[in-house]
């Protein structure tokens, strides 16, 4: 460590160093640089998001698994002991979609508010702004691990095997989800800006947007087959989420049709029984989609951000 | 020397809401209701600063200088124009602003720092400094909301100086702290400049700037008045706040008294140190006005030297010229010039009524063996 510096002349010259523009039009590129540039202060945001969450808790950290933990004990007495829905291990379906969701839904809910509630910190520091929005994602992100780590802790319990193959598509299933996420999470906190309601409304659409996601329901048995007489299968999936749960509960639930536990032997369509293959490419061409969303939600906010001082 | 600041062209605009509507109900109700105004906060700014200048941005209230501090702090973008920046830049802004007071002081000297742009090896190298700086020790483990208003920014502060900026941006936060604590702070400032460093130090307080700036910028809503040496500038600065006094002047008693002369009998303001001096100051007035003669002595360099109570000489004014005569008993300053600032103020000493700067320049000759500010005659014996 450096003592206090002495005094005289500093050994290094500014002539060199990059010039910093601060002006009204930032391009896509300078935005993204920006945001990477300050990848520290990200990385300090969700640190200290998390920190404040289970500060003063005996558990800390660990409560982020002990509470999906206990839902996923609560799940597995409804659905496998008395609600029995037919599913075997209906647990493990449920939980591999729910934590893509969990991520998804804590992402969105967290950040529409987040530039209005930190007003103070948005007037006052200079920095990317749309930061603030992806270290609530981020910190969703971590919850997501620790979901992770309980659902593979529960499927080894439970003598499941995952489909160990599918698992190379689970990557690039995940960066799909982490830009769709901070995309909207990003235009969601910068609308709600302009339109305080938007925190309240993104709250009751997520609610049908649940409901439009096969997490709780089986896409293949529920909805698939009225869907594929009329020709409309690709409406379902327009909802981009639909195809990384899907992929989610194929690498750990497995099966695609399965035999009822409840009624003498009929059997349940769970999952798509697509291929391989169709699994992958279906997963880049989302990535693809998940990329551009990115960088349109980055421009959005670029555009709507030059007025906030007005707003807050 | 090499450019460090550059601003170039730049406006800032504020739309000004009347009748807010922010939720959605207000917004489908009432599509087009709620005037919004705009405010023009910056008008078309230019100025350069170069490696290693202290440049002073003055105005009073409202005049613009927060708002063309966040611009180039990058908190506010400006509507046209643009500022071009070389090196790392630390803002004394609302000091604390990025604290969150649930996490411990170790814990927001880290996020404060990465906050500033500074990466978690450089904190921990400045660590200890900013603990010491900040005098906060023992509480560096304590949850920052427990922390008294003083601590608070104190440590904000500690981490802003601490940091190794290029350039440091220093807004009215010079006024933070116990008095040991400024001097502190005031130290570092002009270690600042010594060591080579950009400092722009934002305030209304006069006598800061022509303590630590060798430039200043003069702001008046929203358009710069002058951009020139300290000195200069400061003036054109005080002949605007009286201009602009003279319109909001409840009494009308501005603009009525005018200080038209400083005169010495021999109209010399020569004078050898330990002398005394008399001028003659012609005041006159347009109604009969009883208030106070104030003066100032300054510096070459903007030192204050003397500044004589405000509610200590009273004169009375009347109609038409009047002559205040001033005696300066003995002169105990050594060599140089002295700058006299002379004025009138109200019978309470709050409000400037005229004022004259720079009205005459003294010029003290000395031909002992003092060195600095003041002879103190002092005689020394062993005993």
């Amino acid at each position: 460590m450096n003592d206090a510096p002495l005094v005289g002349q500093r050994s290094r010259s500014l002539e060199g160093t990059p010039v910093r523009v601060v002006s009204a039009r930032v391009s896509l590129a300078t935005r993204l640089a920006n945001v990477w540039s300050r990848r520290e202060l990200l990385l300090g945001l969700i640190v200290s998001d998390i920190r404040i969450k289970y500060k003063n808790s005996t558990l800390g950290i660990f409560w982020s698994m002990v509470a999906p933990a206990f839902t996923l004990g609560v799940y597995y007495l409804v659905f496998n002991i008395f609600l029995k829905n037919g599913y075997p291990n209906f647990v493990i379906y449920l939980f591999s979609g729910l934590i893509v969701w969990n991520m998804f839904q804590s992402s969105i809910i967290t950040a529409t508010g987040v530039i209005v509630d930190r007003a103070a910190l948005v007037k006052k520091v200079s920095f990317p702004r749309e930061i603030l929005a992806l270290s609530n994602v981020g910190a969703s992100v971590v919850y997501f691990f620790a979901q992770l780590l309980v659902l593979a802790i529960v499927v080894a319990a439970l003598g499941h095997a995952p489909a160990w193959k599918f698992a190379l598509i689970l990557p690039i299933s995940f960066v799909s989800l982490y830009l769709l996420t901070s995309a909207l999470a990003i235009v969601m906190s910068a609308i709600n800006v302009y339109l305080r309601d938007t925190k309240h409304l993104i709250e009751v659409l997520l609610q049908l947007w649940f409901y439009m996601t096969p997490i709780v329901y089986s896409y293949e048995h529920a909805i698939a087959p009225h869907l594929q007489i009329r020709g409309l299968t690709w409406i379902y999936f327009l909802n981009p989420i639909t195809l990384i749960v899907v992929t989610f509960q194929r690498v750990f639930y497995v099966n695609t049709i399965v035999h009822s536990t409840v009624l003498p032997h009929p059997i349940i369509d769970v999952l798509p029984t697509w291929s391989f293959d169709k699994f992958l490419i279906l997963n880049v061409l989302l990535f693809g989609i998940s990329l551009v969303a990115f960088f349109v939600a980055e421009a959005i906010f670029g555009r709507l951000e030059g007025e906030f001082e007005s707003e807050l | 020397m090499t450019t460090v600041i550059e601003v170039e062209g730049v406006s800032k605009k504020f739309k000004i809401h009347h009748e807010r509507h922010q939720s959605l109900k207000e917004r489908l109700l009432h599509p087009r209701s709620g005037s919004t105004e705009v405010f023009e906060a910056l008008q078309d700014i230019n100025f350069t600063v170069g490696e290693g200048e202290t440049l002073g941005i003055v105005g009073h209230n409202g005049s613009g200088k927060s708002t063309l501090l966040k611009c180039i702090c990058g908190v506010l973008k400006p509507t046209t124009g643009e500022i071009r920046l070389r090196g790392s830049l630390a803002a004394l802004l609302e000091l604390g602003a990025g604290f969150q007071t649930e996490l411990s002081g170790r814990d927001n000297i880290y996020l404060y720092g990465a906050m500033l742009g500074f990466s978690r090896r450089m904190v921990d190298g400045i660590f200890d400094d900013v603990v010491a700086f900040s005098e906060i020790e023992q509480f560096i483990d304590t949850q920052v909301k427990f922390y008294s208003s003083g601590m608070y920014v104190r440590l904000a502060f500690a981490v802003a100086v601490n940091v190794d900026p290029d350039i440091l941006v220093v807004d009215e936060v010079l006024a933070v702290g116990d008095e040991r604590f400024q001097a502190k702070c005031v130290d570092r400032i002009k270690r600042f400049q010594q060591e080579g460093r950009t400092i722009l130090l934002v305030t209304h307080n006069a006598d800061q700037v022509r303590a630590l700036c060798d430039r200043a910028v003069v702001l008046d809503s929203g358009e710069m008045i002058a951009d020139g040496p300290t000195r200069d500038s400061l003036r054109i600065f005080r002949e605007h706040l009286m201009t602009d006094a003279v319109e909001h002047d409840p009494s009308h008693l501005l603009g009525t008294i005018h200080i038209e002369s400083v005169s010495t009998p021999s109209g010399s303001f020569e004078v050898k140190s330990g002398a005394g001096l008399h001028f003659d100051v012609a005041v006159t007035a347009q109604t009969a006005y009883s208030g106070n003669f104030v003066m100032e002595l300054f510096t070459r360099t903007g030192l204050l030297v003397s500044r004589s109570d405000a509610q200590g000489s009273p004169v009375n004014l009347l109609p038409g010229r009047n002559v205040v005569g001033v005696d300066l008993g003995q002169i105990p300053l050594l060599d140089g010039v002295y700058d006299l600032n002379v004025g009138i103020v109200d019978p309470r000493g709050h409000n400037v009524i005229a004022w004259s700067e720079r009205a005459a320049s003294i010029q003290v000759t000395y031909d002992g063996r003092e060195g600095g500010l003041v002879e103190l005659d002092a005689s020394i014996r062993q005993q």
